[in-house]
């Protein structure tokens, strides 16, 4: 559709009149109050137009932006945490704080608030990712959830809510952490499209979308009350293709599942799901799912009993993209969680203190 | 419009290298859309994303439902809904806050800044531009130019942006009127002249039919311009443009990981950097040559050298580290810029600020001035002017003010409490663009572009004497200090301060008491009881007080000083460790038992207006030096405790 422009011979409403004197009631511009001479050299430049080759590309602007939000965010909060989701996002993001920082290891740590849910693959690349980062891992887990053997099929949407609202507001309070990078990114998500890069919390961790502090260049107010925090979005302005592109870009390693394979599957509900612990989902489902060996890959990852698989043959990383841009759903549609409130769910969950 | 067809670029399926290696080197342009609801922006963007495919069956499927509910259009898809994002903006049909979009094609990745239209959502509006590399105004093609119109053309204006698309839209609803179009064009283009625009491009379209949005229109033969996502895919970024400027780097962060390693963070506003290149690092002055760009090796590293650990060049718009030959003096807040084109360093500004804040300008009141990786105390004086926005082009355009309120923009001087490192705006929006901060709220109530530095900052240098501060109080065998006394009328400062001052003589220490009625009477006689006089009355009181610790004297005031913020004030004007602040401590009913000057009695006739604790709110010190209270001590004793606090630190 967006086919080469043909521009031959088109006539630009295009006008270009500099310094007319008779305009002399009008109010001058901030650049010529001083330095007029600048401002006509710089603008006679229509013929030496750079290039997109010497322009920086979009994901070299990116990663620039990302670096310098992880920048600032560590000279101006008192003790700042990375949440760790082992998801693509979060590897990326990993990376941009390894990079932000180097030869340094980034000066905080990293912190996944668990549900005890997580594929096994999931919880390998946890560690290791940590160690190659030289950070410290904080591992959380709600107490209360855990001793109430909170699960995905009793419990619903509290799952959701005690494992991962609850959990990451315990361990925010819990370790005394003033801000806390996520790896949400504004494409995914209606209400994200507004969120701040910098998003303030009140002490019992709410969002008000209306009461946002306005943002201006790259110039972030990191200034909060004793007891507020922060939730800083560094992968704000990166799409799903950006994502993908600079894992290939800068071989991160992510998670083997997001490659296809053969695994052990079940189908729930109608969705296809991937037996990652047998013996544990026959204790909570009361029956041993039928399991069938199929070629599956999974396009976002969560809890195993709540992350839908799909059939496919994609085992590599350009095989994946090939297939996300082929695809004509949009890339949560794999998880359950944005659906259990209607169409203001994430919205809602964002208020009550949900990432 | 109601049987969709998905396509795909045919080149995904046929060849992904093929398609992966044209995408990876995309450019990236940043772009606002402004205007309201009614000229069918949201629509518009809808339509951007519709094309360019990045609506998904699922979306499309809850659109097309939605669209049926609560859609403006009937049964056709209503695009706005894709945009409008937030539960109360979907109830109320209108666009509130910056939502930010993303679309791209074969040669650019974009981002747009949907911002709302209305002259109470200008602030949004000015977050939105201060990142775009280019605008596209929207104009009803029923409706012509309005005032709106010429608002957001100012104020991209005004936020430096230069590559402006006058968006003619809806032109489907006068029938694809050539004549209508060019008088509007004609009309725009003498407002533009005269603020000052220089180039625009003027498009004929319709977001809802799709004309001349990514495909040409067979209902406008007669115009030959580009289409708009041609137009888009050709405007130059700014990140360009600021590559041929000399090299600034704003000091984020000094990475030193052990001591062999020193390296200074930042992302490049200005120009490019290689080893070798002499560096000046400002304010002080310093300069060394540039040993390294360091960036972590990776396998996947565009060449030899960066896959070692080290970048040949690096240019405006990277976050890069970078370090130097010599251990020069050099932090956070500091600029690493070329060594023989270096910025300028001022305290005295002339600015144009946009207040974004409820609560309007306090004249005279600190606030933290962010700008690059700087953060200082600064204050506003009173606007020269206040801009009419509405009306920037006619000679009633720039309005007298005494404050600023929300989304009021005026041109100001501002005085920051350090020297800082800055270029003008129209040079380097990094270092000439800066927000402000209340001190209290945190909230951010302001952003400004700085012009140039006033010369008297520059002209007016510190006369160095002989016999210095230090001199001065060695003589006297004491350290200064300016003991503030603060609390409610009646509450006992006066008396207390008195005592103190009494002890002081008598142990041979040399004093003043300053007294906020004997202050008035002279210094301050000009002055009345509004909140911008109360402001310059404390800070008269301020530097007069730091004049005598000058001297080497042991200042007393006794001021109520209701306002945090003006105690603020003062302790950052006063050396480190010099101010102490005393709160006289009086609960307001023994104070208004005690009625020294029946004052109170009057207040609650309503005969006295403002007055500190009736109608007039008092903001008790959070962390006073020294707490007082006068409930339970005399104030004899109180005195003796202050000297016991006090003279330790003698």
């Amino acid at each position: 559709m967006f086919e080469n422009p043909v521009m031959q011979g088109h006539k630009k409403f295009c006008l270009s009149k500099i310094g007319n004197p008779h305009f002399a009631s009008r109010i001058p511009p901030i650049w010529e109050v001083r330095k007029q001479s600048w401002m006509i050299a710089s603008t006679g430049s229509k013929d030496d137009f750079m290039t997109d080759t010497t322009t920086l590309t979009h994901l070299q602007r990116l990663e620039a932006e990302s670096i310098h939000i992880m920048r600032e965010v560590a000279a101006e909060a008192d003790k700042p945490v990375m949440l760790y989701s082992i998801g693509k996002d979060s590897a990326v993001m990993l990376h941009l704080a390894r990079k932000a920082f180097y030869p340094a290891p980034p000066p905080f740590p990293l912190m996944h608030v668990d549900t005890t849910w997580k594929f096994q693959d999931m919880y390998a690349l946890r560690e290791k990712a940590a160690q190659d980062a030289g950070m410290e891992l904080i591992v959380h887990r709600n107490p209360e959830a855990e001793e109430r053997g909170i699960n995905p099929f009793d419990h619903g949407p509290l799952h959701t809510d005690m494992w991962k609202t609850e959990g990451l507001k315990q361990a925010l309070d819990k370790y005394g952490f003033d801000a806390a990078f996520g790896g949400a990114r504004r494409d995914e998500e209606k209400s994200r499209a507004k969120e701040r890069i910098f998003s303030f919390r009140t002490a019992t961790h709410g969002w008000d979308p209306k009461n946002q502090r306005p943002e201006l260049w790259n110039l972030y107010n990191a200034r909060k009350k004793k007891g507020e925090s922060i939730r800083v979005f560094p992968l704000s302005n990166w799409t799903e293709l950006d994502i993908w592109q600079y894992i290939m870009a800068e071989n991160i390693e992510i998670v083997p599942l997001y490659f296809s394979a053969k695994r052990p599957t079940y189908e729930h509900e109608g969705g296809l799901f991937m037996a990652d612990d047998i013996d544990r989902l026959e204790k909570v489902m009361g029956y041993r799912p039928e399991i069938t060996e199929r070629s599956i890959r999974f396009r976002t990852l969560g809890c195993f009993p709540l992350t839908g698989a799909v059939e496919s043959e994609a085992s590599t990383l350009q095989e994946v993209v090939q297939e996300m841009l082929l695809t004509t759903t949009s890339e949560r549609q794999g998880r359950v969680i944005d659906k259990d409130a209607g169409d203001a769910s994430m919205e809602k969950k964002k208020q009550e203190g949900y990432f | 419009m109601t049987d969709p067809i998905y396509q795909t670029d045919a080149l995904i399926a046929e060849d992904i290298e093929a398609y992966l290696e044209q995408h990876q080197n995309k450019s990236m342009l940043r772009f606002i859309t402004c205007g309201s609801v009614d000229d069918g922006k949201s629509t518009l963007i809808g339509r951007l994303l519709y094309d360019s495919k990045m609506i998904f069956e699922d979306q499309l499927a809850a659109l097309e439902n939605d669209s049926k509910k609560v859609g403006t259009q009937g049964q056709e898809i209503d695009f706005a809904l894709l945009v409008d994002g937030l539960a109360a903006e979907r109830e109320q049909g209108i666009t509130i806050d910056v939502a930010y979009r993303f679309f791209s094609t074969e040669k650019r990745k974009f981002i747009v800044a949907d911002c709302p239209g209305h002259e109470q959502y200008t602030r949004n509006m000015v977050t939105g531009a201060s990142t775009a590399d280019a605008a596209i105004i929207l104009i009803d093609a029923r409706k012509g130019v309005l005032v709106q119109t010429k608002r957001h053309s100012f104020l991209c204006h005004q936020l430096g942006i230069k590559n402006l698309v006058l968006a003619v839209n809806k032109m489907d609803l006068i029938d694809y009127d050539r004549k209508k179009f060019d008088a509007i064009v004609a009309d725009y283009e003498h407002f533009a002249e005269s603020i000052g625009i220089e180039t625009f491009t003027a498009i004929p379209m319709s977001g809802l039919a799709g004309d001349n949005i990514t495909t040409r229109s067979d209902n406008t033969p007669w115009y030959e311009g580009p289409v708009l996502i041609d137009h888009l895919e050709q405007i130059e970024v700014r990140s360009a443009a600021n590559r041929d400027k000399a090299f600034r780097l704003p000091v984020q962060w000094v990475n030193r990981p052990n001591l062999d390693f020193r390296g200074f963070s930042g992302q490049i506003a200005t120009g490019t950097v290689k080893p070798g290149d002499m560096l000046r690092s400002l304010p002080s002055g310093k300069t060394s040559k540039v040993k390294s760009v360091v960036v972590m090796p990776s396998a996947g590293a565009a060449n030899q050298a960066a896959a070692e650990g080290h970048l040949e060049e690096a240019v405006a718009g990277q976050s890069i580290t970078i370090t130097l030959e010599d251990e020069i003096d050099c932090s956070r807040g500091d600029v690493l810029a070329t060594a023989d084109s270096p910025p300028e360093v001022a305290d005295q500004f002339e600015s144009t600020i946009v207040w974004m804040d409820d609560e309007p300008l306090v004249v005279g009141r600190a606030y933290w001035l962010k700008l690059g990786t700087q953060t200082v105390s600064v204050t506003v004086a009173h606007p020269k002017y206040e801009i009419d926005v509405n009306n920037p082009a006619g000679s009633g355009s720039h309005l007298a003010s005494q404050t600023l309120h929300l989304n009021q923009i005026g041109v100001c001087e501002i005085t920051t409490d350090k020297r800082i490192v800055f270029d003008p705006y129209a040079e380097n929006r990094a270092l000439g663009g800066f927000i402000l901060i209340d001190k209290i709220t945190n909230h951010t109530v302001g952003a400004g572009m700085l012009h140039f530095s006033l010369r008297r900052s520059q002209n007016v240098h510190w006369q160095a004497t002989d016999i210095t501060r230090e001199h001065h109080a060695q003589m006297k065998n004491q350290t200064p200090r300016v003991l503030w006394f603060t609390g409610l009328s009646g509450s006992g400062k006066s008396t207390i301060a008195n005592e103190v001052e009494k002890k002081l003589a008598i142990m041979n220490r040399h004093t003043f008491l300053l007294d906020g009625d004997n202050v008035r009477h002279g210094l301050n006689k000009d002055l009345g009881f509004t909140e911008s006089d109360r402001i310059e009355n404390i800070r008269r009181i301020g530097e007069v007080a730091r004049l005598m610790t000058d001297a080497g004297l042991i200042v007393l005031t006794a001021f109520i000083s209701p306002f945090r913020a003006d105690r603020r004030l003062v302790r950052d004007m006063i050396d480190g460790g010099e101010f102490i602040e005393i709160h006289v401590d009086t609960p307001l009913e023994v104070a208004e038992a005690r009625d020294v000057k029946g004052l109170y009695k009057k207040a609650r006739e309503g005969k006295l207006k403002n007055f500190t604790g009736i109608d007039s709110p008092y903001e008790a010190p959070e962390n006073p030096e020294i707490r007082v209270n006068t409930v339970e001590m005399t104030p004899e004793e109180a005195a003796d405790y202050i000297i016991s606090k006090i003279l330790p630190l003698k």
